[in-house]
């Protein structure tokens, strides 16, 4: 998704455009633009955070909680020298990138500022008090989890050739089928299972409209998603509201893993948690070796990128689709699962909330890599977490500006920092070509 | 793939009156007279006319069949009399019947059965108008517009803004309004259109994220002294000023506001722009093939910005004629946005041609204005509309699924291709 205009191949045939595709071939013009940006990064943090704070006040990053085997001493940091000085480090980076001297790993770099501009962000909003950075990196696993699911689905979808803006529409059917689903049996884990095959089927139905009648496949995604909408809401109007032990679902409590959850910091943050987060790295790493290292992967591949070849070779090129597609639906059915029986207990009306699109943009941020993906989800989780937090921190900066932030970051990732991100070639064609 | 498939049911009405009198002339001899060639294309235009219509009207008839099988199978009443179906099996199907037969002949009573009933349909169909024009021009370009939404609530939000802080006589006062509702849909449609042609940012993801964006700036200003009547805490705007008002029109009983006329407009500027000018030559070229268009020297990325400019203009017109011409003339917090979702299924069932889009918001403005009426008398909910309008995109969206259901053989080619992949 880079430059202007690389516009699809309409055949199978993907004609990569000539520009070569070197591992560091960054236009000019995109990296001055970055440089620009991080420019900007340390300008508002000198200005905001560092001059915007009082001098004297201190800011207290705890990283352990009281009930912790090991005690992590807290980090103490003046707010005002903090922001000067990261500033000016971003201020370097800035010239730095402008100047030509990194012309490799720009996006590394971009990331050290990023991170760098977030943690003066902190301090500045948490001056004269304590900010739980552990919370915090909590909160961002916690978000970034439906993300992560949504963006794999859509991985397994996509890596096979078949779009899938659908994602936000299974999220929600899910939400909604296990919500009910678990509270009519009393058993939190049909909700799941319930949820999983409520995904499947709607990955089947995605997969029948764009493979077998060709349907245009984002506009087939579409009508899923607004199908979904209707439907959830005209069934909770009607079914939960008149039946409301039908959406009592409970929820999935965290677990430790038995001696590594007394690591200090790590052991908090990644080993003490529902099902969800070890699902989710499971799926990460499964998903990358299924899909990079097995017979079974490759395949796939095969047929995302070139299915005529694969076709050639006798691989059957429509039934591994829909097996991808259906496989797609089974994971986004279990991140679904996540909005009622890890979030809030209940099903409400239109509760993704847009997540399913939010976790596409990750799975295009993550040039459709499992891992990549996962970062990508875990980015959008911190904006997300950081939004909440300066809303209770009482920033000058209004509340409704904090709640677009995620929305803002998506469109700044897909539009100017994601680079060439290159799509699967046969993605969205139907097989056969016409 | 993709000759501009909307292109498909125009084109072919006009094409066969060629083919009819030429095989009518042929098969008669020289003894046919002027008045048989005449009513061999006359009567090939209408089979033409039917065939284009065949599909979208038996996607209408089968979703509201399904639509009516939901509503039955979520009806605790009716579900009862179905568990004892052995026993009583009339009962089950008279109640069904009945339930049915109450939310629609209530749905098309509200709607249809008087001419108060009719004006209100009119005033429902008239934004839909202009909301399945913005996403028809977009797709015709080869943009898919889900940003209707946003633009919409930008629109209306700038044209209320113009309607309720300004004092101006009424001649200046409303154009004024309508202009800025407009430019605000043009600007926030513009936003994807150049990170699209400027950084190739799928215009799916960007227009999806400006509409949640666009209710939060909505529900800033609102928030603000500025948008706020005197006294009130909640999230609403003053009323607009009667001098930036729609005006009201009775023919006989049936009331509707100017808006219609705005729409109707809209509709033939959009066809004159699209079948009739170089610029829409150009767009509906790009539409076709970017790459040809390209190799043809012409700007993608211009094509792709004015789409998206006149899209957003068109959905922020939409949202004009909401804010000065609904009662209650003021905003509140996600204004209509779901309007938005709505117009994308006019302009799919509308064929992205301007005249199908009226028949299309017609439609809809039937089931819109019939919704409330029947949820108010008959406990059903109004979300089964949505629904509803999902069913109808999918089997216009797919034909084959409906002459598969039919038994239809194929006319002719099936593939439909609106849009355009991520990797442009």
């Amino acid at each position: 998704m880079a430059t202007t205009l690389t516009p699809p191949s309409p055949a199978a045939e993907p004609e990569e455009p000539p520009a070569p595709e070197v591992r560091t071939g960054l236009s000019d013009a995109r990296r001055v633009g970055i440089g620009v940006f991080v420019l900007l990064l340390g300008v508002v943090s000198i200005v905001s955070f560092g001059l915007g704070s009082a001098s004297g006040l201190d800011s207290r990053l705890v990283l352990s909680r009281a009930a912790d085997a090991v005690q992590v001493p807290d980090i103490v940091l003046p707010a005002r020298v903090t922001g000067l000085v990261l500033g000016a480090a971003n201020l370097f980076l800035g010239a730095a990138l402008l100047a030509g001297l990194v012309r490799h790993r720009v996006y590394l770099v971009l990331g050290i500022a990023l991170g760098l501009f977030a943690v003066a962000l902190l301090t500045w909003a948490a001056r004269g008090a304590d900010t739980s950075v552990i919370g915090l990196l909590d909160g961002t696993l916690f978000r970034a989890t439906p993300l992560a699911f949504g963006a794999l689905a859509g991985l397994l979808c996509e890596r096979s050739g078949v779009i899938n803006i659908a994602i936000e529409g299974m999220l929600l059917t899910s939400a909604f089928v296990s919500a009910l689903t678990a509270s009519a049996s009393g058993n939190i884990f049909v909700g799941l299972v319930a949820g999983m095959a409520s995904g499947a089927i709607l990955g089947l139905f995605l997969g029948a409209l764009s493979i077998r009648y060709r349907v245009d496949q984002i506009i087939g995604g579409t009508v899923i998603n607004i199908f979904a909408l209707g439907l959830t809401s005209y069934l909770g109007a009607r079914v939960l509201s008149t039946y409301p032990d039908l959406n009592n679902p409970g929820s999935f409590r965290a677990f430790g893993i038995p001696g590594l959850e007394r690591l200090p910091v790590l052991g908090e943050l990644l080993f003490r948690n529902t099902i969800y987060v070890y699902l989710m790295f499971i799926l990460v790493f499964g998903l990358w070796w299924a899909l990079f290292r097995t017979r079974w992967g490759l395949r796939v591949r095969s047929v995302g990128e070139h299915p005529r070849a694969a076709d050639t070779v006798g691989i059957n090129v429509l039934r591994t689709r829909y097996r991808s597609v259906m496989l797609g639906g089974v994971v986004a059915g279990l991140g679904g699962t996540w909005f009622t029986l890890e979030a809030t207990g209940e099903f409400n009306e239109n509760m993704t909330a847009g997540k399913g699109y939010i976790a596409l943009a990750a799975l295009i941020f993550g040039r459709w890599h499992p891992v990549g993906a996962l970062i990508a989800a875990l980015v959008f989780g911190f904006t997300e977490e950081l939004q909440t937090r300066l809303a209770v921190l009482n920033t000058p900066i209004p509340s409704d500006f904090l709640l677009m932030t995620p929305y803002v970051v998506t469109i700044i990732v897909v539009a100017g920092l994601v680079g060439r991100s290159r799509p699967p070639a046969a993605d969205g064609q139907p097989y056969p070509p016409d | 793939m993709s000759t501009a498939t909307t292109d498909a049911p125009t084109q072919p009405p006009a094409e066969p009156p060629d083919d009819g009198s030429g095989g009518g002339g042929g098969g008669g001899g020289e003894g046919s007279g002027r008045g048989a060639a005449f009513g061999a294309a006359l009567w090939s235009r209408l089979r033409a006319l039917a065939n284009a219509l065949l599909l979208p009207a038996l996607a209408l008839f089968t979703a509201l069949v399904i639509g009516a099988l939901v509503m039955i199978f979520t009806d605790p009443n009716t579900l009862n009399q179905w568990s004892s179906f052995f026993a009583d099996p009339v009962g089950a199907l008279k109640a069904s019947w009945d339930l049915v037969s109450d939310a629609y002949g209530a749905l098309f009573h509200y709607s249809l059965g008087t001419p108060e009933f009719f004006g209100r349909t009119l005033t429902e169909a008239t934004p839909l108008a202009l909301g399945g024009l913005s996403v028809a021009l977009a797709f015709r370009a080869g943009l898919f517009n889900i940003g209707a939404a946003g633009q919409l609530v930008i629109g209306a939000t700038c044209a209320g803004y113009v309607g309720f802080a300004f004092d101006l006589p009424a001649p200046i006062h409303l154009p004024l309004a309508v202009l800025a509702g407009f430019a605000g849909g043009a600007a926030w449609g513009s936003i994807a259109g150049v990170l699209k042609a400027r950084t190739g940012a799928h215009e799916v993801i960007t227009t999806i994220m400006l509409n949640y964006i666009s209710y939060r700036v909505l529900d800033y200003a609102l928030r603000s002294q500025r948008f706020r009547p005197p006294g009130r805490a909640d999230l609403i705007s003053r009323p607009v000023h009667d001098s930036a008002r729609l005006p009201i029109i009775d023919v006989g009983d049936v009331r509707f506001h100017a808006g219609l006329f705005l729409a109707i407009a809209a509709a033939v500027a959009v066809w004159w722009l699209l079948e009739r000018s170089t610029v829409g030559f150009r767009m509906r070229t790009v539409g076709a093939n970017p790459f040809a268009a390209r190799y043809a020297g012409m700007s993608v990325g211009a094509m792709y910005i004015l789409a998206m400019v006149l899209a957003g203009g068109l959905a922020g017109l939409m949202g004009t004629v909401n804010i000065t011409g609904r009662p209650s003339f003021t905003l509140t917090s996600g204004y209509y946005a779901f309007l938005g979702f709505d117009a994308i299924a006019v302009a799919l069932l509308g064929r992205a041609n301007p005249a199908g889009v009226l028949g299309a918001a017609f439609l809809f403005g039937v089931l819109r204005a019939g919704s409330t009426g029947m949820q108010a008398n008959t406990d059903t909910p109004v979300d089964i509309i949505v629904v509803i309008q999902a069913l109808i995109i999918l089997f216009v969206a797919a034909p084959a699924l409906v002459r598969q259901i039919y038994r239809i053989k194929a006319g002719r080619a099936t593939g439909q291709s609106f849009t355009t992949n991520w990797g442009l």
